[in-house]
């Protein structure tokens, strides 16, 4: 035990990609050495240029430390976006890699090309599904419901901090060891100490326990939000769609995450503490790993979905002008779907070896869920019927989903056959399913979302000729690089596989090439449009808060919305009440009386212990004992501290409420109501005319 | 007041004498152990009521009502995952031997 053994644990030169690219310049060590590079340089340009410009006290104070929830679902938004871009250039890696490498070696070694899957995978769900989704229902849902924020603001932040830092691990593992070659469920036996005993899997543990954590207390907060901080009035039966979605995903959250973290920390304790819950020998049981996984890991599907539900409903609704149709039958789906997402797990593992028995049960639960998805369906598509639809850049990806979920759905039957899941098992077929679901039903829904709620959160609305263009690319591209995977599927491709051997299967592959190469054109087009949008946002200012003729009470205050949400906290008599208010005369009114509002002040505490556990995370990951002591104790210690703290809020008074509740109300005054075939154009200032 | 504190006290005696009743059952062995472990586990069983009733004022009245809901479904939930988890586990244990 040396002291540089001590302090640096399993670290040494050769941990660095650099290194490893300096002594064996083979093209796949190469592309590591260049990845970790520009994880570096990326992270430098970033820290210089924040210190070049100054800002460092600006991101410091309103940003990173604020706990005002429309903030922190914007940080959890830019955090996801960031993730996805690396997760997607990862993609089309493994993409190009299997387009050449058929009977040819390609760019990337097997065991290269086994940790961009695990990454990929454990990327796009933990680091980009979930936050973008948790961004969006934090910045939503509290003005939804007529609240001032959430019920814990603390402890959302606390969960944004975990989340980022599970992210950040992610981000080293490029550059110092290697990840997971595990894929992104991590099964062993193959992930235990005798046939992996790098850092890897430990990495995989860690991060994924970071964000699981966060994902819990974010599930936590939104259940106890949505059912103790409504307005007056909000009923059950009154709430928004999006409400009803993000209390269902809360719960599922609450229920879902603790298996995983069991499930990992188990495996962790097998590495680690030399137990043998999963290992081959001693009486372990890997089934009960692969159990415990699908234990969290169906709900999540659901967790990444119902959100997006969500959306398409409020989305559907505003662009058709048309009251939702069937609210109840979507609210008792959403309730269904919740549930039953919690009966079908073993259908991720019908080839395990238990009983038809079983394995049919599980097969008929399953193919039930399809029953609450479609009566979704219907009513969405009565929503639009007769409705004065506008096709903006948010109703086009909705009605891209309705139709590619539903082919996604129909191979879900295909699968939930037992039988037929035989023939398919781990080959791309799967791969094309969940890719077909989860495109569609969680990333177009976060596009819709973005593009419908942006103008809210920033008062300027997105370039609608960008976001046509984003459509065109990611929709098309989706096709392109998945259907191929289809019929790759079918006639036997294994999923995961490094280098192909059959010459037939190149039209195939090169298509999904070119798929790939156009989503990342579509995410590239995304990054303009917001460009685009920032520069012309002169032109496309929505001061006063409804540039869609929308109906949920998020419209009813400026854009963006004042740091209190609600100058006075709203009555509702009945659904969709901003757009009863606008008909009744009731909107944009002056209150009686204005009160003093009391809001939680800026806290680093939350920034502190992310950053606490991380460190306490990657130091058992590199077997850094003293770094995890300290990292963790740093975090309790932090939390403790604060919870002596007695002056956390901040009050604004009620003079300073009404001034800008006046301002915004002469805002208005001055702004043209515009009609609806208006609102792309500059005339619209976010007021809308009343058309009936 | 006051009847807050009889829960309490009921509360806290019953759970006392519940964790007493078991552990008195297997260090003095008074039945065979499979009973015994029937019998510990029905107690446990009461013992959660125990404490979600006195404890936590769980109860059938219309201001606890949401509570009452979140811990039915949470049962629910736990079943499901627990009694799927052991049908599961035992059907694959049964078939491998």
């Amino acid at each position: 035990m040396t002291f540089w053994h001590i302090l640096l644990g399993r670290l040494t030169w050769d941990s660095l990609v650099f290194v490893e690219a300096w002594r064996n310049p083979t093209i796949s060590e190469i592309i590591g050495g260049l990845a970790g590079g520009v994880a570096v340089l990326g992270a430098a340009l970033l820290f210089g240029l924040i210190t070049i410009l100054g800002r460092w006290r600006y991101l410091w104070t309103v940003w990173l430390t604020s706990l005002d929830h429309k903030k922190i679902g914007i940080m959890y938004m830019v955090f996801a976006v960031i993730m996805l871009c690396r997760a997607l250039i990862e993609a089309v890696l493994m993409r190009t890699q299997q387009a050449i490498a058929i009977n040819n070696p390609g760019l990337v070694a097997p065991d290269h090309f086994a940790q961009l899957f695990s990454t990929h995978g454990t990327i796009m769900v933990f680091f980009v599904g979930m936050p973008l989704l948790t961004g969006l229902m934090n910045f939503v849902m509290p003005l939804q419901i007529g609240s001032r924020d959430v019920a814990f603001p603390y402890m959302n932040s606390i969960s944004l901090w975990l989340t980022v830092g599970g992210g950040i691990m992610m981000m080293a593992s490029l550059v110092v060891g290697k990840f997971s070659t595990g894929g992104w469920s991590g099964y062993p036996p193959y992930t235990e100490l005798a046939f992996n005993g790098g850092v890897g899997p430990d990495y995989w543990i860690w991060a994924v326990s970071l964000s699981s954590l966060g994902a819990m207390m974010t599930g936590i907060n939104f259940a106890v939000t949505v059912y103790k901080f409504r307005s007056p009035g909000m009923r059950w039966m009154r709430l928004p769609l999006f409400t009803w979605t993000t209390l269902c995903t809360a719960i599922l959250m609450i229920f879902a995450m603790p298996p995983l973290t069991v499930a990992t920390l188990l495996l962790a304790a097998d590495r680690y503490l030399g137990m043998h819950f999963f290992t081959n020998d001693l009486g372990g049981n890997v089934m009960n790993f692969v159990n415990l996984f699908w234990l969290f890991g169906h709900p999540e599907v659901y967790i990444l979905i119902l959100p997006a539900f969500g959306v398409y409903s409020e989305v559907v609704s505003a662009f058709s002008s048309k009251e939702l149709y069937g609210y109840t039958s979507l609210v008792i789906a959403t309730m269904v779907i919740a549930i039953l997402s919690f009966t079908v797990w073993l259908h991720h593992f019908f080839t395990m070896g238990q009983s038809a028995g079983v394995n049919s049960f599980f097969g008929i639960a399953t193919m039930l869920i399809g029953i609450p998805t479609g009566v979704k369906i219907y009513d969405w598509i009565w929503t639009m019927f007769w409705g004065e639809v506008r096709f903006s850049t948010s109703m086009l990806f909705s009605i891209a989903f309705m139709i590619t979920f539903v082919i996604g759905g129909m191979t879900g039957i295909i699968l939930a056959t037992p039988p037929l899941d035989y023939l398919v098992h781990n080959t791309l077929f799967l791969v094309a399913h969940f890719h077909n679901m989860l495109i569609p039903g969680t990333l177009y829904g976060v596009i819709a979302g973005y593009y419908y709620w942006f103008p809210k959160a920033f008062g300027f609305r997105l370039s609608e000729k960008w976001g046509r263009i984003a459509f065109v690319c990611w929709v098309p591209g989706f096709y392109l690089a998945f259907m191929p995977l289809y019929v790759m599927g079918a006639s036997g491709v294994a999923r995961r596989t490094q280098e192909l051997f059959d010459p037939a299967l190149r039209p195939w592959v090169i298509a999904a090439e070119i798929g790939a190469l156009l989503l990342l054109a579509g995410l590239a087009s995304l990054f303009i449009q917001l460009y685009v949008s920032i520069r012309q946002r002169h032109t496309t200012r929505v001061p006063v808060g409804d540039p869609w003729d929308a109906r949920g009470l998020e419209w009813s205050m400026s854009a963006p919305p004042p740091e209190y949400n609600f100058a006075v906290i709203p009555q509702v008599s009945r659904r969709d009440p901003f757009h009863w208010q606008k008909i009744n005369n009731g909107a944009y009114k002056p209150a009686d009386h204005y009160r003093d509002i009391e809001v939680p002040k800026n806290s680093m505490c939350g920034v502190l212990i992310g950053l606490g556990m991380t460190a306490c995370f990657t130091g058992l990951v590199w077997h850094m004992w003293w770094l995890a002591v300290c990292g963790f104790t740093f975090s309790l210690g932090t939390a403790i501290a604060r919870s002596f703290m007695r002056d956390v809020r901040r009050t604004i008074p009620a003079a300073e409420v009404e001034a800008q509740h006046r301002r915004w109300l002469e805002t208005t005054a001055a702004a043209l109501p515009i009609p609806r075939h208006l609102e792309m154009t500059p005339e619209n200032e976010g007021l809308a005319k009343w058309q009936g | 007041m006051r009847r807050d504190f009889i829960t309490y006290c009921f509360g806290y005696l019953a759970a006392l004498s519940l964790t007493g009743i078991a552990f008195a059952c297997v260090f003095y062995r008074l039945l065979p152990p499979v009973q015994t472990f029937a019998l510990v586990l029905v107690l446990a069983l009461i013992q959660v009521i125990v404490h979600m009733r006195c404890f936590l004022h769980i109860s059938l009245k219309r201001s606890a009502r949401a509570d009452l809901q979140l811990i039915l479904f949470s049962a629910m939930i736990i079943l499901l995952m627990v009694g799927g988890t052991l049908v599961v586990l035992f059907n694959l244990s049964a078939r491998m031997m």
